[in-house]
């Protein structure tokens, strides 16, 4: 079986600093991935690259078979590669039924024997609202929602593009321990009905629970790949996060 | 409890669906109302006045496209307005036979033409910068008009106009005023299907958040063109009539900062998010401005416009639309 996602050499710089460097990830369909690093070790700027967000000056990026190194991030989206936002960036005029509306308009309907139109497309939206427990506030705006709804939100819409690949960069940062358990379910349960995560955690306990495969990625390279239980006792790792 | 609020939604579309059409109808039914009244009051004064009021409801409304929908601030809309009306310049020097329309067709699309143009250099500025680029535009297309000759130059251009009305009869500023309530009818109709739209939807999206509608799907760079040209060609269609209104166009009132002002001010002050908006302010500011040209002077218009703005900025952002809106809530 081929890769989904298969990233090789990625290079990304900002002026004279190198936040990425030589980066090489694949990922298998229907897997459940997770990815760590301290802060500011370009996990972000590594899903800015894969989602096209940024654009990397080295290497490849390859998506369910085909290079999409020049493609704008929308284009990304329509093929099934779907993000949320470590802060959440809701469409505040819109309300949530609305928010939602966005991908399903321009990237499910943009798909090829895919046209939702008028009623579907809310049927669908309310669905997606019910799954990650925000149907009761359909017709409120972002502003209305708590923290962790904001979260739910975020992921809602991500999960409204019906992606290939959903990325969840720290979806759970600030959550409480009830909270961190309910998003953890939520991606768990989209992994179970086909959608390959990828999962951005800085909360170990979650990251633990949802791994397969554990990347680590330290000053923008990737110091460890494989299995979960290994990779957090592999020295260079340990070194990492303690120090020596 | 999900299957009820599907089916109320679902009868709101279906009304939605007919709505277009009635919209329309309404529109034109109100446009005939308003020209049915300034014919019996039958004084041509009249006319002029409306004139000025509907122009600036389509220039609001034009610029309200770009900047309240997607949540681009144009500075330039004079050199819109005055593409608009130094094409008509050109078409009645060139093809004097034209009828009135097919020459603000011909603006209007040319406008449109500078508007993806300047679009496509500029909208990877944003906020503020691209304010500043759009400004720069206005000034440019001034120099160039300024220094051609063909239309005038800095002397400016008289253009006669008929003294009958083609098709209606009576004075020619009639049909002026008819032409402008046609255009209005147009913009109007095209500023609600849009917002009803999934063009709308995505206009919100970049207005609110750019990235995140990159990152679900909304083309963004594509959308931001298509709403400049829209804007850009609806400004330029209400300008295209100016030349045969005033008769005698020089750059000085072809790109007077008061278009520019007025056309920000009318929709801030009605309010940005929807069609309404424009139409408000524009009737409400436009007809101040008239009635303060005749009873006080026609300076202190331009202070009223400035004041008003001021303290709409201040206490009602949202414009009067959003004060209604908040109380709904």
């Amino acid at each position: 079986m081929s890769a989904l996602l298969h990233v090789e050499g990625l290079g990304k710089r900002f002026g004279g600093f190198t936040a990425l460097q030589y980066v090489g990830l694949e990922v298998q369909p229907g897997e459940r991935l997770g990815l760590i690093g301290p802060n500011g070790s370009g996990k972000s700027t590594l899903v800015n690259c894969i989602c096209g967000t940024l654009r990397n000056e080295q290497g490849s990026v390859r998506f369910a078979g085909a290079a999409v190194n020049g493609l704008t991030a929308h284009q990304r989206t329509r093929l099934g590669l779907a993000r949320s936002f470590q802060l959440p960036r809701p469409f505040g005029s819109l309300t949530l039924v609305e928010n939602l509306r966005i991908p399903i308009l321009y990237a499910v309907n943009s798909r090829s024997g895919h046209s939702l139109s008028g009623p579907a497309i809310l049927t669908r939206c309310l669905e997606l609202l019910g799954q990650v427990g925000l149907a009761d506030k359909a017709h409120r705006l972002p502003r209305d929602l708590t923290q962790i709804e904001m979260r739910k939100l975020e992921l809602a819409r991500a999960m409204a593009a019906e992606p290939k690949l959903l990325i969840a960069d720290e979806a759970m940062a600030g959550l409480s321990h009830a909270e961190v358990d309910e998003i953890l379910a939520l991606l768990i349960r989209l992994n179970g009905q086909g959608v390959t995560v990828i999962m951005i955690e800085h909360i170990m306990r979650a990251v633990m629970a949802f791994s397969q495969r554990l990347a680590v990625l330290v000053a923008g390279r990737k110091i460890a790949d494989g299995d979960p239980k290994d990779v957090v006792r592999d020295p260079e790792v340990v070194r990492a996060y303690l120090g020596e | 409890m999900v299957s009820s609020v599907v089916k109320e939604e679902e009868e709101r579309e279906g009304i939605r669906g007919l709505g277009h059409l009635a919209f329309i109808a309404a529109l034109v039914a109100a446009a005939a109302v308003i020209f049915g009244i300034a014919r019996l009051i039958g004084n041509s004064y009249a006319f002029f006045a409306a004139y000025v009021v509907v122009q600036y409801i389509v220039l609001g409304s034009a610029w309200n496209i770009l900047g309240g929908y997607t949540g681009y601030v144009n500075f330039g809309i004079t050199a819109f307005f005055a593409i608009g009306a130094y094409s008509t310049v050109v078409l009645y020097k060139l093809t004097p036979w034209l009828p009135l329309p097919a020459m603000i067709v011909v603006g209007g699309a040319m406008a449109a033409l500078v508007g993806l143009g300047t679009g496509y250099l500029t909208l990877r500025l944003r906020g503020v910068f691209f304010s500043i680029a759009t400004l720069a535009l206005a000034v440019v297309v001034q120099t160039l008009i300024t220094n051609w000759d063909f239309v005038g130059g800095a002397r400016g251009a008289y253009v006669l106009r008929p003294k009958l009305a083609p098709l209606i009869g009576g004075d020619y500023v009639e049909y002026l005023f008819l032409v402008m309530l046609g255009l209005c009818v147009a913009v109007l109709a095209t500023a609600r299907a849009i917002e009803r739209s999934a063009l709308g939807y995505g206009f919100a999206a970049i207005r609110d958040d750019e990235a995140a509608a990159e990152a679900s799907g909304v083309p963004t760079l594509r959308l931001k063109l298509v709403a400049t040209a829209l804007s850009g060609g609806f400004m330029g269609m209400a300008g295209a009539p100016l030349p045969y209104y005033v008769t005698y166009l020089d750059p000085a009132s072809g790109f007077s900062l008061n278009y520019a002002v007025n056309a920000i001010a009318m929709p801030l002050i009605g309010g940005t998010a929807s069609w309404v908006g424009p139409v408000i302010g524009g009737i409400l500011v436009g007809g101040l401005q008239e009635y303060i040209r005749v009873t006080i002077s026609s300076a202190v218009n331009v202070l009223v416009v400035g004041v008003l703005m001021v303290a709409f900025v201040i206490l009602a952002p949202q414009g009067i639309v959003g004060l209604f809106q908040r109380k709904r809530r």
